[in-house]
């Protein structure tokens, strides 16, 4: 287990960098599109590798790996009228916690922290659920925080996929 | 309707329709283990899957559970994931490698196997003396029946009898493997060791027959291939730069009619059935320029300009695979069930060829075939509704195979379309479908 920053980590930033994560799970249950890629920085990713020890997305096989164009084409995707499979209700309800700020930027307040998550998804009549660990870059702005990178191992990485992820968990 | 194998299967499948139970009877689908899964030849793994001694990868031959994994020599195996003893699995996990003796334990009670099945040890070996002789093959893991190796790719076959490998992958088959080699300087390619693993609810025939049809893309992919469309042109605004070639494989998918009317489809003797490509994968960027540079220096201009210019889509190496050679890749399709069918989704690289190359099998790799496909979500949610539609007692007995029935050109066995809209890969492979369940093939 990694040293955490606990003691020296104020009370206000943890509390800053909790509010960040429940807003972006919160976005996520709303489906507010929007919201969403402006949790990100210009250069922001979101990344789910195919194993725990996998150190880089670039060039190599991954589960999501997408900047913000691949990101909006998502979006498009799923908004589209004749997304067929996104047809007939699909929502999903997001609980994140044990947030654990791992490093803060002295300099800059920039944030390394890891969180853990559950998220139940609602589609054609039938519940199913995922849960992993959310490892968040944080970069601090003037009144909030934006991601660098947004890391998220799922339990069950190697599959098998009962269908398919249609939007970031 | 039940399944009655001379009675009935004359009326499960005619020239331009066929019966839903083929789709959905539990029978049916048993019949087909034995008839086509446990005679066939199956798509087992790469040769490089599998690298160093010791290591192994589990897999399926219909409800066969299967290891490929390589010995101490250098050779590799099919076995049957099974031990002889009390009959637990062996290989429990998807894939590892047996440790630094090279030797499968079974969890149970130890007993141990060399990477090619024999025994190499157990406990309470005295209790044997003078009962069984420890070599006696009843007391190894069982091998698969039949092993073949083409370019590559490792098949195995559970019956002692049939047509050796290359003889049933025939040209159409053969093609798959061979355009995906010849596309590299130095005529091989090396897998990339990941496997995705989606479940499709549905039978293992409808995903064979998706792959084919093209007819589909336009409608069940719109969404996605104007999504990306429309990112192209942001993607410029913004950038100024040319948007990564993904887009354009997403893009693609919302082709117009006319552009799929004009791509062929062929069938080949045993249901191996390919459609030609539509990809336009010589554009004039650096990467396509490099790529014929590397094979001009291996094997001349001429050869070079002979295998870029080869134009397969698709390849069904029926009934077990899906490949698409210039994206190097491949699915590897599981039949669990009537109603149950788990794809295995590998890729390759193109070896000694520039890394660009591969850059564009892995954005496909990622944008169709990964557990986040903006594609494949559209397919497998039309694949559940036509297996839960086929399930209905009512509303109709039949699924129609009618488009352009009649009007495909036949020429040595080999079955051209006349439009690539034409339902002729369905019927092509049906056709060796009712062939292999009258028990030939």
């Amino acid at each position: 287990m990694q040293k955490d920053n606990a003691m020296s980590t104020s009370v206000d930033v943890q509390q800053a960098v909790e509010h960040f994560l429940y807003k972006q799970a919160e976005i996520l249950d709303e489906r507010a599109w929007d919201s969403w890629l402006e949790l990100f920085t210009k250069d922001g990713k979101y990344w789910m590798p195919t194993h725990p020890e996998q150190i880089t997305g670039e060039g190599l096989p991954n589960i999501f790996y997408e900047d913000l164009y691949l990101m909006d084409m998502r979006i498009r995707r799923v908004e589209h009228p004749y997304a067929h499979s996104q047809k007939a209700g699909h929502r999903s309800s997001h609980v994140v916690s044990n947030i654990i700020i791992k490093s803060e930027s002295k300099a800059t307040g920039d944030i390394v922290c890891t969180s853990r998550f559950q998220m139940v998804e609602y589609r054609l009549e039938a519940q199913r659920y995922f849960a992993g660990k959310y490892t968040h870059t944080l970069k601090k702005t003037d009144d909030s925080y934006r991601i660098l990178l947004q890391r998220v191992d799922i339990v069950n990485v190697e599959g098998p996929f009962d269908y398919v992820m249609q939007v970031w968990l | 309707m039940p399944y009655d194998q001379e009675q009935d299967l004359s009326n499960l499948v005619e020239d331009d329709r066929v019966h839903k139970a083929c789709y959905a009877d539990e029978q049916v689908y048993e019949q087909e283990l034995k008839n086509i899964f446990y005679k066939s030849w199956i798509y087992i793994g790469h040769v490089s899957q599998v690298p160093n001694a010791g290591d192994y990868w589990t897999t399926w031959i219909g409800k066969e559970r299967m290891i490929f994994c390589r010995d101490d020599n250098g050779e590799v195996h099919v076995l049957y994931n099974r031990c002889p003893h009390h009959g637990a699995l062996i290989c429990n996990n998807h894939t590892g490698n047996s440790g630094n003796k090279h030797a499968f334990r079974c969890p149970y009670h130890a007993w141990q196997f060399n990477m090619d099945g024999s025994l190499r040890n157990l406990p309470m070996k005295d209790g044997y003396e003078g009962i069984i002789d420890l070599k006696d093959p009843q007391l190894q893991m069982k091998r698969a029946e039949r092993q073949g190796n083409y370019r590559g790719f490792v098949f195995a076959s559970l019956s002692e009898e049939g047509p050796d490998l290359e003889t049933w992958l025939g040209a159409g088959g053969k093609s798959a493997f061979d355009d995906i080699c010849n596309r590299s300087p130095e005529g091989e390619c090396e897998i990339v060791a990941n496997c995705f693993r989606i479940i499709q609810h549905s039978n293992w025939k409808t995903f064979l027959e998706n792959q084919l049809d093209a007819v589909h893309p336009s409608i069940t992919h719109h969404s996605t291939g104007d999504a990306a469309s429309q990112m192209q042109k942001i993607y410029k605004e913004e950038t100024g730069d040319e948007p990564p070639m993904g887009y354009q494989f997403l893009a693609d998918f919302a082709l117009p009619y006319e552009v799929w009317d004009s791509l062929d489809t062929i069938g080949h003797p045993y249901g191996h059935t390919q459609l030609a490509g539509y990809m336009g994968l010589r554009p004039r960027d650096p990467v396509t320029m490099a790529h014929e540079e590397a094979l001009t220096a291996a094997y001349g201009e001429d050869r070079m300009e002979e295998i870029l210019s080869t134009n397969i889509h698709h390849v069904l190496v029926y009934p077990c695979l899906s490949v698409q050679p210039p994206l190097q890749q491949l699915r590897a399709v599981r039949p669990l069930a009537a109603n149950k069918t788990l794809t295995e989704i590998w890729h390759f690289k193109l070896k000694g060829a520039p890394e660009g190359v591969y850059d564009r099998s892995l954005a496909y790799y990622y944008l169709v075939n990964s557990p986040s496909t903006m594609v494949n979500a559209d397919d497998l949610n039309n694949f559940r509704a036509v297996q839960d539609g086929l399930s209905l007692r009512g509303g109709g007995d039949w699924v129609s195979l009618h488009r352009n029935a009649g009007q495909d050109t036949v020429k040595d066995g080999v079955t051209t379309s006349v439009t690539g809209m034409s339902e002729q890969p369905m019927r092509n492979m049906f056709a060796a479908w009712k062939e292999y369940m009258r028990g030939g093939a």
